[in-house]
């Protein structure tokens, strides 16, 4: 069943933005649930082996959440996401940064505009994520190199996503 | 001072912060559409600087200047034949980039993978 479900992922490396589109087999209110309240969220956001803990989450526009990626041997990196937009059960908007613990962000960050839909009980979410740098996310990367195997794709399906 | 060092060292191995600026250079290169625009037409076959610019319209001068960022990148090696310079693709460096972006799309896999779980658990609640 998971099979059928979508996923895409595509980073277009001139406009500095990363799209990610993802199906799931639940329905619009849960899905919207589980991407905008933090217990669901601390469930499933960090990917393991690593943890989510969120300090505080004000899901309002102009409100925040301050959370951390917890490594397994206990290390944080904490970030804020601030909402900017919000359109119940259809379209979210945030800007995101890295942080200390002091919630002091680090500049620039990355703006993520989030869509949901849903059809025939699959719920459809649509992410786009701007940053400012790429070398931004290579630090994302960086922060997350324990516990994945790398996978080399071969040359022609890395030309093909160049030449897009 | 010393101990300040090899304090900073530790660090860097145990948290991955890398000190060179190598690859954050290749993301720029590729950033910019002439540049890739290059790296797929010298992927096929290597070329001259001439033979390049051909193919776009802009001077001889900023295809240089690109083909020079690429050089410095790494992404292009150049090879001498008589009195002509034969640009190519540096593969190896390609497929780094290419492993970077993939270890990028397993994070958003596994945090999927994670939210159906998260999912199916809650719906078999509600029931």
């Amino acid at each position: 069943m998971k099979r059928d479900l979508l996923f895409d992922f595509t980073v277009d490396k001139a406009a500095k933005t990363v799209f990610v589109n993802r199906e799931f087999a639940a329905g619009l209110s849960l899905v919207w649930d589980a991407f905008t309240k933090q217990e669901i969220l601390d469930q499933w956001w960090a990917p393991k082996p690593w943890a989510s803990k969120t300090k505080f989450m004000n899901f309002v526009v102009g409100g925040r959440r301050f959370w951390a990626m917890v490594s397994p041997d206990g290390q944080e990196r904490w970030s804020i996401q601030k909402f900017t937009s919000i359109t119940p059960k259809t379209n979210f908007k945030m800007s995101n940064a890295f942080s200390d613990k002091d919630e002091n962000p680090e500049l620039p960050g990355s703006d993520w505009d989030l869509n949901f839909s849903e059809q025939n009980g699959t719920t459809k979410v649509s992410i786009t994520i701007y940053n400012e740098s790429l070398a931004r996310l290579e630090k994302i990367i960086d922060g997350f190199k324990e516990g994945f195997t790398m996978t080399l794709n071969n040359l022609e399906e890395l030309l093909a996503t160049l030449s897009r | 001072m010393r101990n300040r060092l090899v304090a900073h060292i530790f660090a860097a191995n145990r948290f991955h912060i890398k000190p060179n600026t190598m690859r954050r250079d290749i993301f720029q290169a590729i950033a910019d559409p002439t540049r890739r625009a290059i790296i797929t037409l010298i992927a096929l076959q290597a070329m001259t600087p001439n033979a390049i610019a051909d193919n776009f319209n802009t001077t001889r001068q900023s295809v240089s200047k690109h083909l020079r960022i690429l050089t410095e990148c790494e992404l292009v090696k150049q090879e001498h034949q008589g009195r002509e310079i034969y640009y190519s693709l540096e593969i190896n460096k390609m497929k780094e980039i290419d492993k970077w972006l993939n270890q990028f799309r397993k994070i958003w896999e596994t945090r999927f993978n994670q939210l159906d779980k998260v999912l199916s658990t809650i719906k078999k609640q509600k029931k």
